[in-house]
């Protein structure tokens, strides 16, 4: 935080109206002008003469460790608030180094601009050094990108970006900025840089017939679900979703990344879908005669095989991009358009209805399914990961912002830390990037500094961006951190022990010993081997003024269940193996089921 | 399956490659594309015909129009399907003859109502627009004569609507009434504005 003074010494401050301004002071300018106040970058050649003009301006800059870092900072960022996120980086490596953040920025949806500094106009093209084709790179991985070489073209290219980013479908742009562009000067006049406005993509529109048709479909059916996605965040239309939930006594089942859109611990709320959903809400969807896809794009995780998904089922797919209209699953009514309107649109044509014949026919089908969970798992006091999910959430409330990485653990998290609320879920769900939960922890710590923050990481993923450790110190963020330390790649181990005759190829994993690892950098840490261990240490964390690291020794060869194997239908799922309190979830295979 | 669109895009560098590499990305295989100025300043129009495998369903077209829409470039894109419209390719065909035998490529450029736009003493040069398969019967034919095609350079199609027409002139085209009717608006309820 600034002080008034400092304030008053911002040039930007004194832009009020058209001013001669660098290529570089143009670029804080606009962003400024965005309402940016944090940004997540690396210095280099190409982009120094933007990082010379920074101090003018009442920007904070994060300096990562790696570039990776940043893109992922920027993306926690904006899962967090629903803002744009924005990262920096120099030419050449500086900027490749930030591709696999952006292209999991894309897969998921996530508003990002990145600036990337560019060598000289004069020589682009020459092989300069580091020069490299970013906005070629990047082409299939952004929503747009620019390539800027004026200074004039500077503001109305950021301008632009950023109304790209958060419009219609969000999604990374990148800009790129030539240094001579960065170093020569040009009038700034934000209000003129404006981009022209916003034009909802010309296929898309709600017909009232669509409207009424799928108002038809809802009122005869007999056994409804609603598919909640990522799509309801993004269109902030949890209250619509739930309305039409509760007025027409729907279930409900997530998607990963729709997690916290509709209240975990709501009674219509059935849980996650999909390949590692829980079996009644699959079984649910195969049973269904009707299903209502709000801003959810079925996956390949969610729908199996798209020959054997909910056949019975008539599907309404709504959703702001029509090109997801029957690209996996083929929509019955497809009401194109912003889920919050088109719900507003829709809920008039919806009286109310009885559902409970469907809800206790689920509820019984739950049956033993529902208690093959966490309290069947050996209670020796030995420590399985869905403990320590389960005891965060029960200790946390279910309040805190957990960003998690890629594997068992993530999938462990989604199952047993119940999100009530959203944009507290922050994970990698379309592109599956393993490092991204340490990195994508900070940026969604500055987006909600007073929210508690957790990053849960497997072992394998967290050494992939462990660098930011030192960034959070750098940064004095408060950020707790949970090692699911299994001894190996696990999710990898799983699908060898499931598919490949447990040949154990490459994934038992050395690793440093995470606490002295943590201690180097100044962080307090503790192992945690048994399960009565487990809240203690967690409460040790959570009063820890500053960062924490907890590294959990849990079970090694445990498995994520339930299953859809690759290719096969939602209703042949391997379920978790039986109540049976002696048998062993260590040695369960497919066959045995 | 082949698709016609017809697209406005910016007149900008680098639109060619984003629209190429979007079919790319969707892993399909763009048979012919021509770009050149529009009668609107600042767009370019295009043509491409795109195979697009059959198990995309019939909704490929759609897929591929909406996913046109997502490139900021790209102003407007039509799929012309089946509707009636006027579609043309240009080729320039160079092949070798002499004094001795060009009598005979008159005659077949005669019937095929091309024009011979250049002569040199061991070669001629063709210039033929029409439908792909007039082309190609061309070429054809000159391959089955003794002459040998030496170059064959093809525009690519281009594709125009035709204008609103009352339905005696469109049957006296041989062309079946209007405009086939859309897919019920239960299969697709995408606004056809264009
Ligand atoms: C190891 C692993 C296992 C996984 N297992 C599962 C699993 O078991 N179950 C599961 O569900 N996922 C699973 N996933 C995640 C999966 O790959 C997808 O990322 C996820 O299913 C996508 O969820 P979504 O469709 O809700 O979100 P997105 O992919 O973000 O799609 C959101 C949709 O909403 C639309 N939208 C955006 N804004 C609006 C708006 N304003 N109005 C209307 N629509 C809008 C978008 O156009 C898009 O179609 C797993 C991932 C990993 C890495
Ligand atoms: C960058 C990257 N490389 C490889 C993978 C493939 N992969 C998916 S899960 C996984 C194992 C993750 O191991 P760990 O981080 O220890 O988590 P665990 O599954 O053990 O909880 C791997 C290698 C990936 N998703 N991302
Ligand atoms: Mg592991």
């Amino acid at each position: 935080m600034t002080t008034p003074e400092e304030n008053n010494a911002h040039l930007s401050n004194s832009i009020t109206g058209p001013t001669r301004l660098t290529g570089a002071e143009i670029i804080w300018a606009t962003l400024v002008g965005e309402g940016v106040d944090t940004v997540f970058g690396y210095p280099g050649g190409a982009i120094l003469p933007a990082y010379d003009a920074l101090r003018k301006f009442p920007i904070h800059h994060v300096l990562v460790r790696h570039e990776q870092g940043a893109s992922h900072m920027a993306d926690g960022y904006a899962r967090a608030s629903g803002k744009v996120g924005v990262a920096i980086a120099t030419s050449g490596p500086g900027a490749t180094n930030l591709v696999t953040g952006i292209a999991t920025a894309m897969l998921d949806s996530i508003p990002m601009v990145c600036i990337t500094g560019q060598v000289s106009s004069k020589v682009l093209g020459s092989d300069a050094f580091q020069e490299v084709d970013i906005t070629g790179i990047t082409l299939p991985v952004t929503k747009h990108n620019f390539l800027v070489t004026r200074p004039e073209d500077i503001a109305p290219a950021i301008r632009s970006a950023f109304q790209i980013a958060k419009s219609g479908r969000p999604g990374p742009v990148l800009v790129d900025i030539t240094k001579d562009a960065q170093q020569a000067s040009a009038t700034f006049d934000f209000a003129a840089a404006k981009p022209r406005p916003y034009n909802p993509h010309p296929m898309l529109s709600v017909v009232d017939s669509g409207l009424k048709d799928a108002a038809a479909l809802i009122r005869a059916s007999k056994r409804p679900v609603i598919l909640a996605g990522h799509g309801i965040m993004q269109s902030n239309a949890g209250e619509q979703v739930r309305t039409l939930a509760e007025r027409m006594q729907i279930p409900v089942g997530t998607t990963l990344l729709g997690l916290g859109s509709f209240p975990a611990s709501h009674p219509l709320n059935l849980g996650m879908m999909g390949m590692h959903g829980e079996s009644w809400v699959n079984d649910s969807i195969q049973q269904a005669d009707l299903l209502i896809a709000c801003g959810m794009r079925f996956d390949d995780r969610v729908i199996g095989t798209p020959a054997t998904y909910a056949l019975n089922a008539k599907k309404i797919h709504i959703d702001i991009d029509p090109a997801e209209i029957n690209k996996n699953v083929k929509a019955d009514v497809a009401l194109v358009g912003d889920l919050r309107q088109v719900l507003e649109q829709l809920l008039p044509l919806l009286p109310g209805r009885d559902g409970s014949a469907w809800l206790n026919q689920i509820a019984a089908s739950k049956g033993d399914a529902a208690v093959r969970d966490i309290k069947n798992l050996p209670d020796s006091g030995h420590l399985y990961a869905a403990h320590v999910m389960h005891d965060l959430w029960r200790i946390t409330e279910g309040r805190a912002i957990v960003a998690t990485d890629v594997g068992q653990h993530q999938m462990w998290q989604a199952q047993y830390y119940r999100h009530d609320h959203p944009r507290t879920l922050i994970t990698s769900g379309g592109l599956g990037t393993m490092g991204f939960a340490l990195p994508a922890a900070i940026g969604a710590k500055f987006a909600s500094p007073d929210r508690e923050v957790w990053c849960i990481a497997g072992d394998g993923g967290f050494q992939m961006t462990a660098c930011e450790l030192a960034t959070i110190v750098q940064e004095k963020l408060n950020v707790n951190i949970a090692i699911i330390n299994n001894g190996y790649l696990g999710m990898v181990r799983q699908w060898q022990e499931f598919f490949y005759d447990k040949n154990y190829e490459s994934t038992p994993l050395v690793s440093p010993d995470f606490v002295k690892l943590a201690d180097a950098h100044g962080i307090p840490g503790l192992a945690v081997r048994d399960r009565g261990d487990l809240e203690a240490a967690v409460q040790t964390a959570r009063g820890h003024q500053g960062p924490f690291l907890l590294n959990f020794l849990v079970e090694q060869e445990d498995s994520v269940y339930p299953m859809i194997p690759a290719g096969a239908a939602l209703h042949e799922m391997i379920r978790r193996p039986g109540s049976n309190a002696s048998h062993n979830p260590l040695l369960e295979r497919p066959e045995d089921q | 399956m082949l698709h016609t669109f017809v697209a406005y895009v910016e007149d900008k560098p680098g639109v060619l490659t984003r629209v190429a590499s979007l079919f790319r990305r969707l892993n399909i295989n763009i048979v012919s594309l021509t770009v050149g100025h529009s009668e609107r300043p600042g767009q370019s129009r295009m043509t491409i015909v795109a195979d697009a495998p059959s198990n995309a369903g019939g909704q490929a077209g759609d897929r591929i129009r909406a996913s046109m829409y997502k490139l900021d470039d790209v102003v407007e894109v039509d799929d012309i399907g089946r509707s009636p419209s006027v579609t043309r390719e240009l080729a320039l065909i160079k092949v070798a003859a002499t004094a001795a035998n060009r009598s005979h490529i008159f005659e077949l450029v005669e019937v095929f109502r091309a024009r011979i736009v250049d002569l040199a003493p061991d070669s001629l040069m063709i210039e033929i627009t029409g439908v792909e398969s007039k082309i190609e019967g061309l070429i054809q034919v000159l391959n089955e004569t003794e002459e040998r095609v030496l170059e064959v350079c093809r525009s690519g199609k281009m594709t125009m609507r035709r204008g609103k027409h009352s339905t005696g002139v469109l049957r006296a085209m041989g062309i079946n009434g209007p405009e086939p009717p859309k897919p019920e608006a239960v299969q697709d309820n995408f606004a056809d504005n264009i």
